[in-house]
């Protein structure tokens, strides 16, 4: 596999106003470089920054209280966060694109499936309405829908979730992007529908090589579909690993808590190790280690000294004292 | 050693009336629950599995008696209760408690964490309001909470810690059985650790029986004793937990178990990926409810419901491919 | 699989299980924020103030007025304002001003008692008909639907032409006129509470329901309940002074603001300030409630910043 660095995030800082001066920080010093081909898993429990990453490079901040406040996110040379918005325009839905958690409301309710498909195509591509027709039907039959004929008449309302999904993924991957980020792409549908989801998006990664940025809570969806795993904790990066990695020696306390309390099937044991205490607010952050009040190696250098993340080995980085001083 | 039966269900149905002609009669039904039966276990962990609209929620609140059955017999600690009055149910309340899925929703917010675990209390006994408070203040202490948070609001505390008090609540009163709908599936990974281990300790301690209503085969794994599988309204397949993970023997079943996924990269197992969505409820197939999607379905399945055959001794299934 | 970490993990559960979680967020004062954000209501917070400047006079208007509300004085008829006669006076030589402060505490008496009982009865007729629904809501709905019906004022000349006028069946007249607007507001408040998940787990535990109506329904349904009863003082001010106005109400001879307007009618060419002084205190008065209506309803609304 090429190591060629796609997307590139440098200390990057968002934070939310409620005024002029006051701000609470979602996320801070977000580095990662992330390779041509991978699909590099961000997790995480809510809170922890991982949607809050996507959209600053996304550039999806515009209608919230968010700002990018530091740091850079560069694609293919181009710093998205200094882009001009027609720049971002035109990498959006091009280059990039993105898939969401709740298919039905990325949709348009009240505009025909063919239309909406059609619009997005044409936007990035020099195509007559009835050849941008043509590919989203071959578009959708790629993505497994039977009959896109049918389908591309539809109404939003008239699809279930699996199959408005489905019309997702086509319609992100119409315009061949390099990079295609999906924010919990599997969390709001059934268990049985997801695998069908996730069967697709494993096929379509492997016969294209695409990239893929995998937001997402659940360890079961990482171990299945990652290469590249990193792990946030309240609004910062505390691992990362490649996926065998992560989940044979995780380095971090908090990973290492994440992955033993997940039940894992065929496992039989009755009682889980968790991690105590909750997650803590963001407007008032615990000084040194985030995790260091719920983590049973701290020390009290960890609750005054907040450390770095470092490389633990060559391809495995950490944010711990305890495994950075051995 | 004989186990006493201590909840029992007996073909019930529950439709729910969809769509008003215009003389205002329905035109309609949502078929919820369908000829659904089992027995509950003293003691035990009783888990019912299936996606959404399966109907295992429904079944939760018909037990609860929030809602009424259609049709059918519901027996709890040996009364039938699917039919009684409000008044003739309260006090068997006392007895079977519940814990709702939305944690934040289920707290009124305008009451403090005090006035919400006691109210069974107010309800139940005529306790002083001194032993009350000690009995509110002990339990917070049981569930991972402090004393000192009897006064606050709900909207003061996470998730996690908001199903706590409303798992402190459903145990004031000492209840036998208590029905768990989704408890965790609103909460974070590590905090769904922290709340199901709590469940357990609890039933432990307090000897008791769960009805647990899940959508998440990992955690049902961990937390039960036997399993009932519902699909479309339907229990396709009841057996003990560890005859159902080594052995399904209803297709649906089989598909749900290897599709969920496994947090370990270096299994790479086969999948079976079912085609197709899951059916309205409104028009129930006149078959096998599974019919459509199953991979081994016959002519007969589509013709006619299969009847429940038990297999092997407590191992329950709904399907053609078994018969007696 | 090889795995130690998980494994020690496993075996010292100590930590979690004497682990009490405090980390419980900043106890917030929700009277403090209330406060804060009704301040920032410019009008509403003005109304609020000419309110208690109204109540106030209600209580002590009467014992400061310069006059006797009676008091003839044959020199100064129908005089124009002026420094002596701050509003002028009446075609007796009554002193305007004295009599509005005097009257202050009957029309805003009347006008508040009403509502009061008028929200009470509607209040209670909401609530049952939303929880229970069935014939009970059908009854109540369609009663405030044919009362609806009526123009407000129409309603209320109706009631009083049957009772016969005095300032009692104004009272009664504009109570029940307050009735239909609270059922209707506290029923369909009572409807969106009722289907809360909390309201299902009051139930689930066993509650009456009497304590289902009163603890969990009733204090979801106050915001709406307080909104409309500020908005509803102002109309009922409106509604007491225009039936004294058109002379159902108070005696004529009483110093009530409507009868006021009434006994001016006459002289509106002549002496126009017996017509435009009161009629402006019943103006600003009812404006009050109203924007203080309107600030305290747009407070609440947490969608609102």
């Amino acid at each position: 596999m090429s190591q060629e660095v796609l997307l590139s995030v440098k200390d990057l800082r968002t934070e939310f106003f409620s005024s002029k001066t006051s701000s609470v920080t979602a996320i801070k010093d977000v580095s990662f470089d992330m390779y041509r081909g991978e699909v590099l898993g961000l997790v995480g429990e809510s809170g922890c920054g991982k949607s809050v990453t996507s959209l600053s490079i996304m550039q999806l901040l515009k209608d919230t209280p968010g700002k990018v406040t530091n740091g850079s996110a560069t694609l293919d040379g181009v710093n998205l966060v200094e882009a001009s918005d027609t720049q971002i325009r035109d990498i959006r839905g091009g280059k990039m694109s993105m898939i969401f958690q709740e298919p039905m409301s990325a949709l348009n309710p009240s505009m025909r499936i063919d239309k909406q498909m059609i619009e997005t195509i044409r936007l990035h591509q020099d195509m007559t309405k009835e050849q941008a027709l043509a590919h989203a039907a071959d578009m959708l039959k790629k993505v497994g829908i039977p009959d896109p004929a049918r389908v591309l008449k539809n109404y939003p309302h008239q699809l279930s979730g699996g199959m408005s999904q489905r019309v997702m993924i086509a319609m992100a991957l119409s315009n061949n992007p390099e990079l295609l980020i999906a924010d919990e792409p599997t969390t709001a549908l059934d268990v049985t529908i997801q695998a069908q989801i996730l069967d697709l998006m494993k096929k379509l990664q492997k016969e294209d090589g695409s990239s893929i940025l995998l937001i997402t809570h659940d360890l079961g969806v990482v171990a299945e579909m990652c290469t590249r795993v990193i792990v946030m904790y309240a609004g910062k990066i505390v691992e990362m690993a490649p996926v065998e990695k992560l989940f044979a020696t995780p380095s971090h306390p908090y990973t290492q808590g994440l992955i033993a309390s997940v039940p894992k099937l065929g496992s039989g044991v009755k009682v889980l190790p968790s991690i105590p205490g909750s997650v803590p607010d963001l407007a008032s952050m615990p000084t040194g280690c985030r995790f260091a009040p719920r983590c049973k190696y701290a020390t009290d250098k960890c609750r005054e000294q907040e450390p770095e993340l470092l490389d633990i080995s060559e391809d495995q980085k950490c944010r711990c004292w305890r495994t950075q001083e051995g | 050693m004989e186990k006493n039966v201590i909840l029992s269900l007996k073909n019930v149905s529950k439709t729910f009336p969809v769509g008003k002609s215009l003389l205002g009669r329905p035109t309609k039904f949502v078929h919820a629950v369908n000829d659904v039966s089992f027995d509950v276990y003293e003691g035990e962990t009783f888990s019912i599995v299936g996606e959404s609209g399966c109907g295992k929620s429904t079944t939760g609140r018909l037990i609860n008696h929030l809602l009424i059955p259609d049709s059918g017999e519901i027996w709890f600690q040996g009364k039938e209760i699917s039919h009684i009055s409000q008044d003739e149910m309260r006090p068997i309340r006392k007895d079977m408690q519940m814990i709702f899925q939305d944690p934040a929703g289920s707290l009124n917010p305008r009451m403090r964490v005090s006035e919400l675990i006691e109210e069974p209390l107010l309800i139940h006994t005529d306790m002083s309001a001194e032993e009350r408070a000690k009995i509110v203040n002990n339990l917070l202490k049981i569930v991972g909470l402090s004393d000192k948070h009897a006064s606050r609001y709900p909207h003061e505390f996470s998730g996690g810690q908001k199903q706590r008090i409303g798992i402190a609540r459903a145990l004031t009163v000492n209840p036998h059985l208590v029905i768990a709908d989704e408890p965790i599936s609103a909460l974070d990974v590590s905090i769904q650790a922290q709340v199901l281990n709590l469940l357990h300790k609890l039933q432990e301690e307090y000897k008791l029986t769960y009805v647990f209503i899940s959508h998440d085969l990992s955690v049902v794994e961990m937390i039960s004793d036997r399993i009932a599988v519902m699909y479309l309204g339907f229990v396709v397949e009841t057996a003990p937990k560890e005859m159902l993970y080594k052995t399904p023997l209803h297709p649906y079943t089989e598909a749900l178990l290897s599709a969920v996924p496994i947090p370990d990269p270096t299994l790479h197992k086969e999948r079976i990926i079912l085609e197709g969505d899951i059916p309205s409820t409104i028009n129930l197939p006149k078959g096998c409810p599974f019919a459509a999607r199953c991979k081994k379905c016959r002519p007969e399945c589509l013709e006619q419901r299969p009847e429940r055959v038990e297999v092997e001794p407590g191992h329950f299934v709904a399907c053609h491919l078994y018969k007696k | 699989m090889p795995n130690t970490q998980n494994e020690q993990v496993k075996t010292d559960t100590s930590f979690e299980e004497n682990y009490i979680d405090e980390n419980v967020s900043v106890k917030t004062n929700k009277t403090k924020e209330f406060i804060k954000k009704f301040m920032k209501r410019k009008t509403a917070v003005a109304a609020f103030f000419v309110m208690c400047f109204l109540l106030l006079m209600a209580l002590f208007g009467p014992s400061l007025a310069p006059y006797a509300p009676e008091a003839y004085d044959y020199d100064n008829i129908l005089a124009g304002p002026s420094a002596s006669h701050l509003f002028g006076t009446d075609q007796y030589g009554r002193d305007i001003f004295s009599r509005i402060l005097a009257g202050t505490p009957l029309t805003l008496g009347v006008s508040l008692s009403s509502v009061i009982v008028g929200a009470a009865l509607g209040t209670v007729l909401g609530l049952l008909a939303g929880y229970y629904g069935g014939w009970i809501e059908m009854l109540v709905m369609r009663g405030a639907d044919v009362l609806f019906s009526f123009p407000d004022i129409l309603l209320a000349i109706a009631i009083v032409a049957l009772l016969g006028p005095g300032i009692v069946n104004v009272f009664i007249a504009v109570a029940v006129f307050t009735v239909p607007s609270f059922a209707r507001i506290m029923r369909s408040a009572t409807l969106a509470v009722k289907g809360s998940l909390y309201v299902e787990v009051a139930r689930s535990l066993g509650c009456k329901d009497g304590r289902i109506l009163f603890v969990h329904i009733f204090p979801g349904t106050l915001q709406s309940l307080i909104v409309n009863f500020t908005m509803r003082i102002g109309s009922a001010i409106m509604a007491a002074s225009s039936l004294s106005f058109l002379g159902f109400g108070a005696n004529i001879a009483d110093p009530e603001w409507g009868a006021m307007l009434s006994l001016g009618r006459s002289y509106l060419s002549t002496a126009p300030h017996m017509v435009y002084l009161p009629g402006l205190v019943i103006f600003i008065t009812v404006l009050a409630f109203n924007l203080f209506g309107d600030g305290l309803r747009d407070t609440l609304d947490p969608k609102i910043k």
